[in-house]
């Protein structure tokens, strides 16, 4: 049982705020994914959930006690650091009992721990060597085994993928996929600034931004309803295209006339009081299908890219015309300097009113 | 690690009291010679050299009343002040080492035999003797007193100017001076070249020279200094033959030629061993780049790896000169004993042996000595710890 | 003033004569020699490029070779003749047997062991301490540097400052020395207790565990209970040292038994430099004094090196500041502290100055630098005198030769 909860939490280096007004709550079994770009704080709160820096504000409680001044050992907590911090003078097997032996665990009960997290990470064979005679995928499973054998509450990770190669990267992520399967007690905080492992990995995703939360939510919630233009852009790519206009016709339905020649119809709802109301409606590139009638946009195609399945129309920008990028399915070089007509599925247009989604007024 | 949470800040103070001792026990014994070199020989050795800073009562060595004897009324007296300043203040006085502190100031002692002696605060006496005192000796004053603080530069003058073990400390600093300088600046240049031709040019038995180099750097002078001798008497007695010198134009085996070469070759190991190091971490590809365009290795050398290597030339020349300056046994062993060729180690040396409780003269001179590697040593600290850094065998 | 005028001319002609030299050798390879033009310019230009080397590399070479190589040899065989009149004649090893029959040669062997026991680990062991502490505080940058600061002090330098600290008075004196000065503070009662019969025992016990420590670490892999056991030369390197940690830890214990038995001369004081045995220690404290710094400066920075995220690793694993320390700042930084113990090591066999400014030897002081000092230029025996420089050489030997094991292993 492990549920962690951020109150007004906050961190600030002297007068610099760096975090503030973060409210998270978090329940056992989740695995909750910090996204956010470089420098947004994201590091910098695992941190402090795992004690590594003093919160300066606020509360954070696990399983409603207050853990703001209780050592990191004292949290229940283990971390996997994105340079594994394995010590290089101990072989894996002393990397992994270390926090046992510092516990003053029992010689057996040590040896039953890191025997067993060594199986399920197939560590067995190299139990005996020290790291540097490891691969960098054995490294990360060592570390990842070194939070098993302690059994905590709480499984922190920051950014464990980073250094690992495309193909190791895609094989941990599934195994790190598996092993919550296999734990469903246990909480796991993630840290990372990639969004496909944001998007495959998370129960919840956290996007940080600016010092605060931007919005949490289940991956699809995030993609598919945006809170605001900020992870609509964040989320997705390539990012979603942003087009300004304005409100013509409200109701179930919202039409908007935009400022580059063009009319996009959403369903998202609005009041008689919105028409005129300068909006932004956002539509991501992989949502656009070609089109001969009504147009939400309209241009020449300055490049393509064929992706295979997929290729990608680039648009450049033009006097009032935004620069836009569509996906289309199939293999489309032929449309390189053409003109083509853009619209979308209403349900897929979003609009956007001074950076936030209509939506969630 | 200030940032963990649940820190205890007892620790920190344990860490912060530790190190103000650790600082303490280093700077003090260093201190305590710097304020003796300023205290003049008296207050030394009546005081330690932490209560030099307070007005402080204590017991004087025994002071033996002199002067110049005048004949007065028919009885024979002697005046004077028992100090050469007029800052004592004494607070009690004796004239046997029995009772140093039988009489108040003013009072007049009875020494019998018609002698009277009055002594003062201030320290004025006033011996009265019924017959002559000439050839025989006079009392001793045992003084209680009290003095401020004082300090002179007085030891600093005596021992910069004037000749105490053979030759003046201001000579032997000129001495010291000849002999670092081109020791530091002559084996720089000669390692510099066989440092970059280990470092980027490729010849067989590279390898083997940088090991041999490596050994080299361990290799105790010791047992440089009487095969080193042998050579340089040797190599001075035939080109006096060959050149028929004699006399005062005689070339002498002990001399600042032979040092100079000494501490280039003792230094070489170092100095090579360190730029190398240091010229093998430069980029390849400018090196390579200049070659493309056309340079030659002299090009390279001169153009790009010496302006380059700066940190490393400038660590290696602060250690050499440390060393040449802080260095007593090369100089003992292949300078002269003449005063134009006594550097600063020795001359102390010397004086431990011959004025060993002089600590005035050895406090003063000692400071002369330390103060120029001192001023090295904190304006360039900076390479000086790179210098190290890079310099130990890894 | 022509003393300065010799000096400075003398620069002037050793610079420009190297540049002079280098310039010139070039010059006349590349376009005398082997000029890079005709019909053999591109053999030329390759025999150019091997001679060059050499070229650059001769001065160095020459020099290194006259006054470090030559008088290795010149010495080994120095020590194996004998001066009578005019004519040297080869003894063979009666120089050496003459040597190990003096009394004096065989307490400088006593001594430098002392020294090369106490004094590398002294320093690293403070060195240690103040680098791992000075890193943690705001001003330690500062008190860095004046820990440092006996590195720029000559031998003889820090001699005549120590020599006021253990500075003696006649006891109805005041005393000038600082030593004489705390030791009279103490009359045999509870602070007398405290600082000379507690302190001492615990630092002395703290030795002794570390060194049961020591032997406990070295017998492990030998007894076979984890890693690997390595080569039988291995095994009796390691035996050997666990020999003498055992060795040195019930010395420890033994000291730790006197500090509680013995009578203390409380209210005399004492010439410290005239104790026979202890009177080794106070020399040595000038040279731990000085090389302290240097101790603390390299393990400072490997110690900075230490990935931090290890550290936190650790933090998170539980481990107190101490265990930190121990467990996982120390193991990571043995490399450096090894090198950081073989250096001090290389300059207490050649300690010298310290010896003969404070006590010349007197007083059962002598060292082997010092012994043979005598021997060349009070004695005038050059034979013995190089003998025991030999026997100098011999005890550095087997760090040349890790080191130049080392240095080919990362050349590699």
């Amino acid at each position: 049982m492990a549920d962690l909860k951020l109150i007004d939490v906050a961190k600030g280096y002297g007068d610099v705020k760096v975090l503030s007004n973060i409210n998270l709550d978090i329940k056992t079994g989740e695995l909750i994914v910090f996204v956010g770009p470089s420098g947004c704080g994201k590091s910098t709160l695992l941190r402090m959930i795992a004690g590594l820096e003093k919160i300066t504000g606020g509360d954070f409680l696990i399983d409603g006690v207050r853990m703001n001044d209780v050592p990191p050992a004292q949290r229940g907590i283990a971390m996997v650091f994105q340079s594994y911090a394995l010590y290089p003078h101990m072989t894996v097997r002393e990397n992994m009992s270390f926090a046992l032996k510092l516990a003053k665990k029992s010689p057996a009960e040590i040896n039953a721990a890191v025997d067993k997290a060594a199986r399920i990470l197939q560590l067995t064979p190299y139990l005996d060597r020290l790291p540097k005679a490891l691969s960098g995928g054995q490294r990360q499973r060592v570390a990842i085994g070194r939070s098993i054998v302690r059994d905590p509450k709480v499984y922190l990770f920051d950014e464990p993928l980073s250094n690992l190669d495309a193909a190791l990267r895609v094989a941990t992520r599934i195994e790190i996929a598996q092993l919550k399967e296999s734990m469903p007690n246990s909480t796991m905080i993630y840290v990372t600034h990639d969004q496909v492992e944001a998007m495959t990995l998370a129960s919840r995703i956290v996007v940080l931004a600016g010092g605060g939360i931007s919005q949490v939510g289940t991956p699809l919630e995030l993609y598919e309803r945006p809170q605001n233009e900020f992870v609509a852009q964040f989320i997705g790519s390539p990012a979603m295209n942003l087009l300004d206009g304005e409100v013509t016709a409200t109701g179930a339905q919202t039409t908007v006339s935009l400022t580059g020649g063009g009319t996009a119809i959403s369903s998202v709802p609005t009041r008689e009081s919105d028409k005129g109301l300068k909006v932004r409606i956002g539509v991501r590139p992989e949502d656009f299908v070609p089109t001969d009638g009504t147009h939400i946009y309209q241009g020449t195609v300055a490049l393509t890219e064929a992706l295979g399945e997929v290729t990608l129309l680039y648009f450049q920008k033009d006097g009032d015309k935004a620069g836009i990028v569509a996906k289309l399915p199939g293999i489309h070089n032929e449309l390189r300097g053409r003109v083509v007509r853009l619209t979308a599925d209403p349900r897929k247009v979003h609009v956007f009113h001074d950076g936030k989604s209509l939506l969630y007024r | 690690m200030e940032n963990i949470a649940g820190k205890r800040s007892a620790l920190t103070w344990a860490v912060h009291i530790s190190v103000v001792l650790l600082v303490l026990l280093w700077v003090v014994p260093t201190f305590g010679l710097l304020v003796s070199s300023f205290r003049t020989g008296d207050q030394i050795v009546s005081s330690g050299w932490w209560r030099a800073f307070g007005t402080q009562e204590q017991q004087l060595n025994p002071i033996r009343i002199a002067g110049e004897e005048k004949e007065v009324d028919g009885r024979f007296v002697i005046e004077g002040n028992l100090f050469g300043n007029s800052k004592t203040v004494i607070s009690l006085w004796g004239t046997s080492s029995r009772e140093p502190t039988a009489y108040q100031p003013g009072d007049t002692a009875d020494l019998g035999d018609g002698q009277t002696l009055t002594v003062q605060e201030n320290g004025d006496f006033v011996l009265t003797s019924a017959t002559s005192t000439k050839d025989t000796r006079l009392p001793r004053v045992f003084a209680t007193a009290s003095a401020p603080p004082e300090f002179t530069i007085q030891n600093y003058r005596n021992v910069i100017f004037s000749p105490l073990a053979g030759q003046s400390i201001g000579q032997a600093f000129l001495n010291t001076l000849t002999v670092a300088i081109p020791a530091t600046i002559i084996p720089i240049l000669i390692a510099a070249f066989a440092a970059y031709a280990l470092a980027w040019m490729d010849f067989p038995g590279r390898a083997l020279l940088i090991a041999a180099i490596v050994g080299l750097l361990v290799v105790p002078l010791q047992l440089a200094l009487i095969p080193l001798l042998n050579l340089h008497n040797w190599a001075a007695m035939t080109i006096n033959e060959t050149f028929g010198l004699t006399g005062d134009r005689a070339l002498s085996g002990k001399g600042y030629l032979g040092i100079w070469l000494a501490h280039t070759g003792f230094g070489l190991p170092l100095a090579i061993y360190l730029l190398r190091n240091y010229m093998v971490g430069l980029p390849r590809d400018i090196i390579e780049n200049a070659k493309v365009d056309g340079a030659t290795d002299f090009q390279i050398f001169t153009k790009i790896i010496l302006p380059l290597s700066f940190p490393a030339l400038a660590s290696f020349a602060i250690f050499q000169f440390l060393w040449t300056w802080n260095d007593l046994l090369v100089a003992l062993v292949f300078l002269g004993t003449g005063n134009d060729q006594q550097v600063l180690t020795g001359n102390l040396v010397n004086l431990l042996g011959s004025r060993g409780g002089d600590w005035e003269i050895l406090a003063a001179s000692a400071f002369v000595s330390i103060a120029v590697p001192l001023l090295v040593f904190f304006s360039m600290q900076r390479f000086l710890v790179r210098g190290l850094l890079a310099g130990s065998v890894k | 003033m022509s003393q300065a005028i010799f000096a400075l001319s003398t620069i002037a002609i050793g610079v420009g004569g190297c540049i002079l030299y280098f310039y010139a050798s070039n010059l006349f390879l590349d376009k005398v020699l082997f000029p890079a033009r005709g019909p053999n310019a591109g053999r030329n230009i390759n025999r150019a490029e091997a001679v060059r080397p050499w070229l650059f590399l001769a001065p160095a070479l020459i020099a290194l070779g006259l006054y470090l190589a030559y008088p290795v040899v010149a010495t080994a065989w120095l020590s194996l003749v004998k001066e009578q009149g005019a004519t040297r004649n080869f003894v063979g090893l009666a120089n050496y047997a003459q040597m190990t029959s003096e009394s004096k040669f065989w307490e400088s062997m006593r001594n430098n062991m002392l020294w090369l026991f106490v004094v590398p680990a002294a320093s690293t062991a403070f060195g240690l301490l103040a680098a791992q502490l000075t890193d943690r505080i705001a001003w330690g940058n500062f008190a860095k540097s004046l820990i440092f600061m006996p590195m720029a002090i000559s031998f003889v330098g820090a001699s005549v400052i120590w020599k006021l600290v253990y500075d003696t008075r006649p006891v109805d004196q005041a005393q000038i020395g600082l030593l004489n000065a705390v030791w009279l503070q103490f009359g045999g009662g509870v602070w007398s207790v405290l600082f000379l019969r507690i302190l001492p025992a615990l630092l002395l016990a703290a030795i002794a565990v570390g060194l049961a420590w020591g032997v406990w670490a070295l017998l492990r892999p030998v007894l076979g209970s984890g890693g690997s056991r390595g080569s039988l030369v291995v095994v009796l390197l390691r035996l050997l040292g666990a020999a003498v940690f055992a060795a040195l830890a019930v010395v420890m214990l033994w000291w730790l038994v006197g500090v509680f038995t013995v009578t203390l001369p409380y209210g005399q004081p004492q010439t410290w430099l005239t104790i026979p045995f202890w009177n080794n220690f106070f020399l040595m404290i000038v040279l731990i004094w000085i090389q302290t710094g240097f101790a603390m400066v390299i393990l400072s920075a490997a110690l900075r090196g230490v990935p931090e995220d290890t550290i936190e690793a650790a933090i998170i694993d539980g481990a107190n500041p101490f265990q930190i320390f121990f467990r996982i700042k120390v193991p990571q930084i043995m490399g450096t502290i090894v090198v950081v113990w073989t250096t001090i090591t290389i300059v207490v066999l050649k300690v010298f100055d310290i010896v003969l400014a404070m006590t010349n030897g007197q007083w059962e002081t002598q060292v082997l630098a010092n012994y043979m000092y005598d021997k060349f230029f009070r004695a005038f025996d050059v034979g013995v005198g190089s003998a025991a420089a030999m026997v100098i050489m011999l005890l550095v030997t087997p760090i040349l030769v890790w080191n130049v094991w080392n240095a080919r292993k990362e050349m590699r």
